[in-house]
């Protein structure tokens, strides 16, 4: 019985590269598109927000968002969600400001927050992975802890006088601001990790279906727990370059700010559903909503309606991203 | 090829000369896609009409239309020969059309009674009747022959068996004139599959026209009065049951002649591979000692909840053994983890691919590539070229039929996507290759390209373990079969030995003892 029932049919020549870079990269192309024809369309209705100056500063000021929502999208695409992250933030500026002002040397007030960041995420991971509570109600809870613990501490006090050198954000590498440096190589590097690396497939291979990758051998909740820590490291890493735009540190967590980082990760087009999405794409999301913030004011609209703007625009995204699956799924065959 | 024969015996005094459901040219298309063209079916009262066809032949689509999920793009319905739009599966119902899904769509919360009644509570007064809701929900069950459901009990309880009793009394509840049955039963074993026909053979007396979804030749060849194939979404034909060979019905099926369903090679049997002995771990694998030589596919038999998947799971160490020995290559074992049985040579096909066999938003590349990804990787980084060229060799051993190796596996056919599972183990290099339920639910085609592979592999000197609800694929493919009940292996029977009767008496061996 040698004769082959099933005669294999000739599979199509595999698709150009080209073709093959917008299959996989359709969404992050997209987005893109989108900042460049905000740029177009409001610099010719007003070239002074083409100006260096003015996109050097609206992506600077906002870097911090791309930077934190790298930490997002390893945990989205993991299946797991993060929504104490802004008050995360909140809380290792404070840490990484006291240590500045209290005489220490400046590199410990740096260093500080990221491995908080790490250490504090691993609580959360911890529970995630090995006591079985969901993500969404343990990270609320470490948002409610962070808070209230916060403002406890601090009385509300805001931290002013802040040592010069200690203001990485306003630091300069090359004549490009320090944020936007630090912003696009974060990225880069990530995106490269994830996509080269086993450990970086690993958490796609986690997300997409967990007892999948655990009958291969994957350590699932190890992995669970480092995207955590990992989260937690970016999270440090945003916190530097949010912290020391100013000359002083508010004691308050900035309100919302895990929303927009979780938007920054949706938009970016990593799935809620796990298993897919790149940081590319959440990086140059997040590039997106400072350039609508800023061009609000450019065209003298209400920069209120930001939070409109993007808000419509996750439903859109989310929206397409349904139906891509749905139309997907069709295609499948049934 | 496309015939139409006359309608078949007349039901319990019901109009037998009308269809009380008729599909006249009916097409449906999913944007460019069509899944549909042109598809007829007739449907009499009292007939049990079996609709058959591979995976993505247009069985599922056509089922949904009659249910009234999916509008069709075109063509006539017509119940009782009143022609009948479907827009919703509210209105299906009205129509008297009922449908039993493969994925049972019932309330695990709620009792047996509510969920039987669920939508169309007797009132009484205003408020729910739930005395006489009981007490009817008891009668139709009764009706079915299903004495022993408490209906009382909570749906999440009931076993799969029982659940879909549960759905089939709720589509009597509602009058159907017509029951649809898709894949019933897939995940139900012998016994239960057994009480399913006799059940279905009741109501067909009682004059109801039943569809009937299934990939099992037996079971159609058993009940079935006529046969309606598809194919690649066009309607091949009808024919009557009793004039129809089992041949002529594949070759509709696929297209083309296949000459033998379980092709099976004889290979050498060499010395043994794996020596289990006395493996114990978990309720279902008590004591268990055998041996699996090179070359070998060695079947198990069993009823579901015998401990079958347990054994392989416990092999696979997903469920660590408590004690016994593993011997592989002469080499005793201590699996604590599914990465040391694949780091040993033992690899896991599992009984239910999407859950545990694949990563479905991944393509093909990466789902073939994730149980070696660290053996590919010898910088800590994914050697690209490496990985493709091992999921082409993967994809074109085992006939992967898709757009490459880039399409995601999610987008495949059941068939398919098993061999991209297979093709991920075999890439781990294993000696023994355990095959749980390696053909559930994919179609005749790929179900004997997948016995094909079976027999390359072993006589590349791979042994297979291979555990199968269906008796006659066990009887066709093994060299020597052990049978499963309640833990323990009954019996190891040899080829020859083994016949349905022996395998059979085997599996309820234990029950009857203690019984």
């Amino acid at each position: 019985m040698t004769s082959q029932i099933l005669p294999a049919r000739a599979n199509p020549p595999a698709a150009a590269p080209l073709r093959r870079f917008f299959s996989e990269y359709g969404h992050e192309c997209v987005v893109a598109l989108a900042i460049l024809v905000l740029l177009v369309g409001v610099g010719l209705y007003n070239p002074r927000f083409i100006s260096a100056r003015n996109l050097g500063s609206i992506f600077s000021g906002n870097a911090y968002v791309a930077i934190a929502a790298i930490g997002m999208t390893i945990l989205i695409v993991m299946r797991q969600i993060d929504l104490s992250v802004g008050a995360l933030i909140g809380v290792l500026a404070t840490i990484s400001g006291s240590i500045a002002v209290s005489g220490a040397p400046i590199w410990l007030a740096w260093l500080a927050p990221v491995l908080c960041g790490m250490a504090i995420n691993a609580v959360s991971g911890l529970l995630v992975a090995y006591a079985g509570i969901p993500a969404i109600v343990v990270t609320l809870g470490m948002m409610a802890v962070l808070q209230g613990g916060l403002i406890s501490v601090t009385g509300g006090a805001w931290i002013s006088n802040l040592p010069a050198d200690f203001l990485l954000a306003k630091m300069a590498v090359f004549g490009l601001p320090m944020p936007l440096v630090w912003a696009i190589v974060l990225t880069i590097a990530a995106g490269l990790w994830l996509r080269l690396t086993p450990y970086g497939r690993s958490f796609y291979l986690i997300g997409g279906n967990a007892e999948a990758a655990r009958a291969v051998g994957l350590p699932v909740r190890r992995r669970i727990v480092m995207a955590f820590v990992i989260h937690g490291a970016f999270a440090g890493l945003a916190t530097l370059m949010f912290a020391t735009q100013l000359q002083v540190i508010q004691s308050t967590t900035p309100p919302n700010l895990e929303l927009l980082v979780i938007t920054a990760s949706v938009i970016g087009g990593v799935s809620i559903l796990g298993g897919t999405g790149t940081v590319f794409g959440s990086s140059l999301a997040a590039v997106l909503f400072a350039a609508i913030g800023s061009a609000l004011i450019f065209v003298n609209v209400s920069a209120y309606w930001q939070r409109a703007f993007i808000g419509a625009l996750i439903l859109l995204t989310v929206g397409a991203d349904m139906l891509r699956r749905r139309r997907a799924a069709s295609a499948g065959g049934k | 090829m496309t015939d139409q024969s006359p309608p078949p015996h007349s039901g319990g005094g019901y109009d037998a000369r009308v269809p009380v459901l008729a599909l006249r040219d009916i097409s449906k298309s999913f944007g460019s896609i069509r899944a549909l063209r042109s598809a007829q079916l007739d449907l009499y009262p009292g007939e049990v009409h079996a609709l058959m066809g591979e995976n993505g032949a247009g069985k599922s689509t056509l089922v949904k239309i009659i249910a009234g999920m999916h509008a069709p793009s075109g063509g006539q319905i017509l119940v009782a020969g009143q022609e009948t739009r479907l827009p919703s599966p509210r209105a299906a119902t009205q129509a008297g059309i009922a449908v039993v899904h493969q994925e049972l769509l019932l309330f695990p919360e709620l009792t047996v009674a509510e969920n039987v009644f669920s939508g169309h509570y007797p009132r009484r007064g205003g408020v729910i009747d739930w005395a006489g809701m009981r007490a009817r929900a008891r009668d139709l069950l009764a009706d079915l022959d299903c004495h022993d459901l408490d209906v009382d009990r909570r749906v999440g309880t009931l076993s799969v068996a029982m659940r879909q009793r549960v759905e089939i009394a709720r589509a009597l509840n509602q009058n159907a004139r017509v029951l649809i049955l898709d894949e019933p039963t897939a995940a139900l074993g012998e016994s239960d599959a057994e009480r399913l026909l006799e059940i279905v053979l009741r109501l067909r007396r009682r004059g109801v026209g039943i569809v009937y979804v299934s990939h099992r030749m037996n079971e159609i060849f058993r009940i079935a009065d006529r046969m309606t194939v598809l194919r690649d979404g066009s309607w091949i034909g009808t024919r009557e049951a009793a004039s129809t060979t089992e041949a002529d019905l594949v070759s509709m099926m696929v297209g083309r002649a296949v000459d033998q369903v379980f092709p099976k090679i004889s290979v050498p049997i060499g010395g043994p591979v794996l020596q289990v002995a006395g493996l114990t771990g978990g309720p279902l694998v008590r004591d268990a000692s055998f041996t699996l030589h090179r070359g070998e596919i060695l079947g198990i038999a069993g009823l579901v909840g015998s401990g079958r998947t347990e054994l392989a799971q416990t092999l696979f160490g997903i469920t660590p053994a408590k004690s016994g020995t593993i011997r592989l290559n002469g080499q005793d074992l201590r699996i604590g983890s599914p990465r040391a049985a694949r780091d040993a040579g033992i690899a896991y096909v599992p009984e239910d691919r999407g859950h545990q066999g694949l990563v479905k938003p991944m393509t093909i590349r990466e789902n073939i590539s994730m149980a070696v990804l660290d053996r590919i990787s010898p910088a800590g980084f994914v050697r690209r070229a490496h990985e493709a060229q091992l999921a082409r060799r993967g994809f074109d051993r085992l006939g992967v039929r898709a757009a490459g190796i880039e399409q995601p596996v999610g987008q495949l056919s059941g068939g398919n996507q098993q061999k991209v599972v297979i093709a991920k183990w075999l890439e781990t290099g294993p000696s023994v290759l355990i095959l749980d339920e390696p053909t559930r639910g994919i179609d005749v085609g790929a179900k004997s390209e997948i016995h094909r592979l079976m027999g390359e592999m072993v006589s590349r000197g791979l042994s297979i373990i291979m555990i199968s609800s269906e008796l006659p694929e066990v009887l066709a493919m093994s060299d020597r079969i052990l049978v499963i009940a309640e833990g323990r292996i009954t019996a190891t029977l040899t080829r020859d030995q083994a016949t349905a009767e022996t395998v059979g008496l085997a599996m309820t061996a234990r029950k009857r003892t203690t019984a």
